[in-house]
């Protein structure tokens, strides 16, 4: 016996000299052959991480065993620019960082500016500004919809919501001149008011859209292979989204009704009545059916502004130059991802001495790696799907 | 008619008529469900489809495939630098060819058939299972992870689909009495349930649903596509191929729905005959009739297969596993049994 006949460590079979049959270990238990995790790379270019979110995965099987999101692709240094722009300039630099979100942004960045310098914004200005926020949420909502539906592999839904996006679009395009940037709001109110009929075409959508949002319900919760991908898939637990520091739609699901616009009304919400829907298992069915029951606030909201809109001007009179007085402030808004809150810090010039973001989808796709680990590669999808973010609002 | 309109006296001109007819159906009939797919999804997506491309004054997209296939060909074929060369190249053929092989034994009207197999049924389920060899190749030699993960996907899938699709045929070849493809056709022109002429898929309805199912799962449509999911693998064994050996796997996605909707047909809808007791004309009218008869079939078919994938999002790989086990199968012996039972006692 040499030693190349003992059993080498972690061989199942070990192969016996020339001519002598072989020894078959066969081991059980703790000793089963071992298996090697395999890395897997999804992303920076993947269809399910809208954008170029990358996440590593360690996959056992197909099960994750780790996950660890990797950020920073589309980092573009919008907090650095702000300093070297005057508030006119930031409030459509804003409009970019969530695409999907252009009004509620800059809506934000007006608010903190009025702020510090004690403005009384008039009040058509603060009701249209709830009407064009709430329509910016459906359109935004619109867009989650559809992918969600798409990355589980139904194709139809995103021509359908693409459909009423377009229509909204094209409703918002007739008041602000833009289509995805916005950028209607100006410090002390609004660019201009409304056009003639815009209240008209806007109940008349709201209409639509209702119809249209029991369509999307009939189409995937009817749909019993969307029920069975979803329900328990990616449960999230209360404390853990608090932890954190999740917010909005993923938060609501999860039983948790912290919404800026009910517990620290801003704009003219504290005369609407605002439903916040809510979740009770936290898993991807219930986030997805949270996000078409904003949809249906939304047009509740909306319905109430025109209802009460009342007539005025839409602006102040300001000087050429603006400059926020020395100081600082901290604005937040509920933003259809979640809450976003800017923190300005002016010294007295044209320009912010420093504006510092809070965005939602940075807050949500850190707490991913929490609900992907012990899922399997296709619950990832959706689990990514119904964890609401923009790669350009977590990386800024 | 009991014989092939190919069967000549001249044994080699014959078996070119064959192939040359075998091969133009192949080339043929998917590219025409192809574009029945652009359009049908295209207006239950609220959108049109294609519908610049076109041959002169006729548009609405009816050359959008030719186009498409041209354009693949010119495209570059990439073969990655890691991948095994020959293996990588000849999976796109090896998926595409069993496709093309059923359609030999497959009878598409009276007489209008290649060669009349006594063992047709076993042929044609033997060799459709042939193609996941092709993926499997496609997805190891391409040296990535999401094709890997695909080939297995795909190879699993049709481990637990290929039992339910043959136990669901062999129910109809208890009925028959044959595994002849045109004698199945035949037997089912004279088969009466209770005295009604009806297709085998009325009595064996369950067993016709189930081989619709296992078709789909095994030609990896919606909603069973998780080997080629792209949300998550990102097409599977398909993600590195280009150009002409990626138009090969569309070509064989195709051609498969074409082909199991046709063994669907002959097996459970009555083949030719447009209703079982219904007698067609004799000679060429007969054999274009019931042609067309066929084919309708199948296009109904294949709509409904396109339906399906504009409906239903993707299960996952274990639930469609649990269902294959534990409910198709089972329910496949069942029918088998019950098939069985009448069949003695009448």
């Amino acid at each position: 016996m040499t030693e190349t006949m003992l059993p080498r460590e972690g061989a199942g079979v070990v192969p016996g000299p020339p001519g002598e049959s072989m020894l078959v270990e066969i081991r059980t238990g703790e000793q089963e052959l071992s298996t090697q995790e395999m890395n897997l790379n999804v992303g920076p270019q993947h269809p399910a991480t809208h954008g170029v979110l990358r996440i590593v995965l360690d996959l056992d099987g197909e099960k994750i065993v780790r996950a660890q999101p990797i950020i920073g692709y589309m980092h573009r240094g919008f907090e650095k620019l702000a300093e070297a722009r005057d508030y006119r300039q930031i409030i459509a630099l804003v409009n970019r960082h969530d695409w999907l979100s252009a009004f509620n942004n800059e809506l934000g960045v007006a608010m903190a500016v009025e702020r510090m310098m004690e403005l009384e914004v008039p009040e058509r200005a603060q009701w249209i500004r709830v009407l064009m926020a709430e329509w910016n949420r459906i359109l935004n909502h619109l867009m989650f919809v559809g992918s969600f539906g798409l990355e589980l592999g139904a194709i139809t839904p995103v021509f359908f919501a693409f459909r009423e996006r377009e229509d909204i679009q094209h409703l918002m395009e007739s008041a602000t001149g833009g289509r995805l940037h916005f950028t209607y709001n100006r410090v002390g109110g609004l660019k201009e008011d409304l056009p003639r009929g815009f209240l008209k075409a806007s109940k008349q959508l709201t209409k639509t859209i209702r119809v249209r949002n029991e369509e999307y319900r009939d189409l995937l919760f009817g749909n019993e292979i969307f029920v069975a991908r979803t329900k328990g898939v990616g449960v999230l637990d209360p404390a853990v989204a608090l932890d954190y520091g999740v917010t909005g739609p993923t938060l609501h699901a999860s039983g948790v009704a912290e919404d800026v616009r009910v517990t620290e009304p801003y704009a003219v919400y504290d005369r609407l009545d605002v439903r916040v829907p809510v979740g009770t298992a936290g898993d991807s069915y219930d986030r997805f059916k949270v996000l078409l029951d904003r949809i249906d606030v939304s047009c509740d909201l909306i319905d109430q502004v025109i209802e009460g809109l009342p007539s005025g001007p839409v602006n102040v009179k300001l000087p050429k130059i603006v400059k926020a007085p020395e100081g600082a402030t901290y604005v937040r808004t509920e933003n259809p991802l979640g809450q976003t809150g800017y923190y300005l810090v002016s010294d007295g010039k044209k320009n912010p001495w420093r504006l510092k973001m809070r965005t939602p989808s940075f807050s949500n796709v850190q707490m991913i790696p929490h609900l992907l680990e012990g899922a399997l590669l296709p619950d990832m999808i959706a689990i990514l799907g119904s964890v609401f973010f923009v790669v350009g609002d977590v990386d800024r | 008619m009991d014989t092939s309109i190919f069967a000549l006296d001249n044994a080699w001109l014959a078996l070119l008529l064959k192939v040359v007819a075998v091969l133009a159906f192949f080339l043929v009939a998917p590219l025409v469900m192809g574009y029945m797919e652009h359009k049908v999804l295209g207006h239950m997506q609220a959108r049109y489809g294609p519908m610049e491309a076109g041959l002169g004054p006729i548009k609405h997209g009816v050359g959008q495939l030719v186009a498409d296939g041209l354009k693949f060909l010119q495209k570059e074929d990439i073969i990655p630098a890691r991948a095994d060369r020959w293996v990588f190249a000849l999976a796109p053929g090896v998926a595409l060819i069993p496709a093309m092989i059923i359609l030999v034994v497959i009878p598409f009207g009276p007489g209008l058939w290649a060669e009349d197999l006594d063992t047709g049924v076993f042929f044609a389920l033997a060799v459709s299972s042939v193609s996941v060899i092709g993926l499997l190749m496609a997805a190891w030699s391409s040296n990535n992870k999401y094709s890997l993960m695909g080939g297995i996907r795909a190879a699993a899938q049709l481990i637990a689909y290929e039992l339910p699709l043959v136990l669901a045929a062999a129910a109809v070849v208890v009925q028959a009495g044959t595994l002849s493809l045109v004698g199945i056709v035949e037997a089912q022109h004279s088969f009466t349930a209770f005295g009604i002429p009806v297709p085998y898929a009325v009595p064996q309805l369950l067993g016709f649903l189930m081989f619709f199912t296992a078709a789909l799962a095994e030609l990896s449509r919606p909603p069973f596509d998780m080997p080629i999911a792209d949300a998550e693998i990102i097409a599977g064994h398909m993600t590195e191929y280009t150009g002409i050996r990626f138009a090969f796997f569309m070509l064989s996605e195709y051609a498969g729905m074409v082909v199991m909707s046709a063994l669907a047909t002959v097996l459970f809808l009555g083949g030719w005959y447009l209703w079982p007791g219904v007698p067609l004309p004799s000679g060429w009218l007969g054999a274009l009739l019931g042609f067309a008869i066929t084919m309708g079939k199948i296009t109904t078919l294949v709509f409904v297969m396109v339906w399906f994938r504009a409906t239903f999002p993707r299960l996952r790989e274990d639930q469609l596993q649990r269902f294959s086990w534990l409910i198709l199968i089972p329910l496949a012996l069942l029918q088998i049994v019950v098939v069985a039972v009448f069949k003695v006692l009448a």
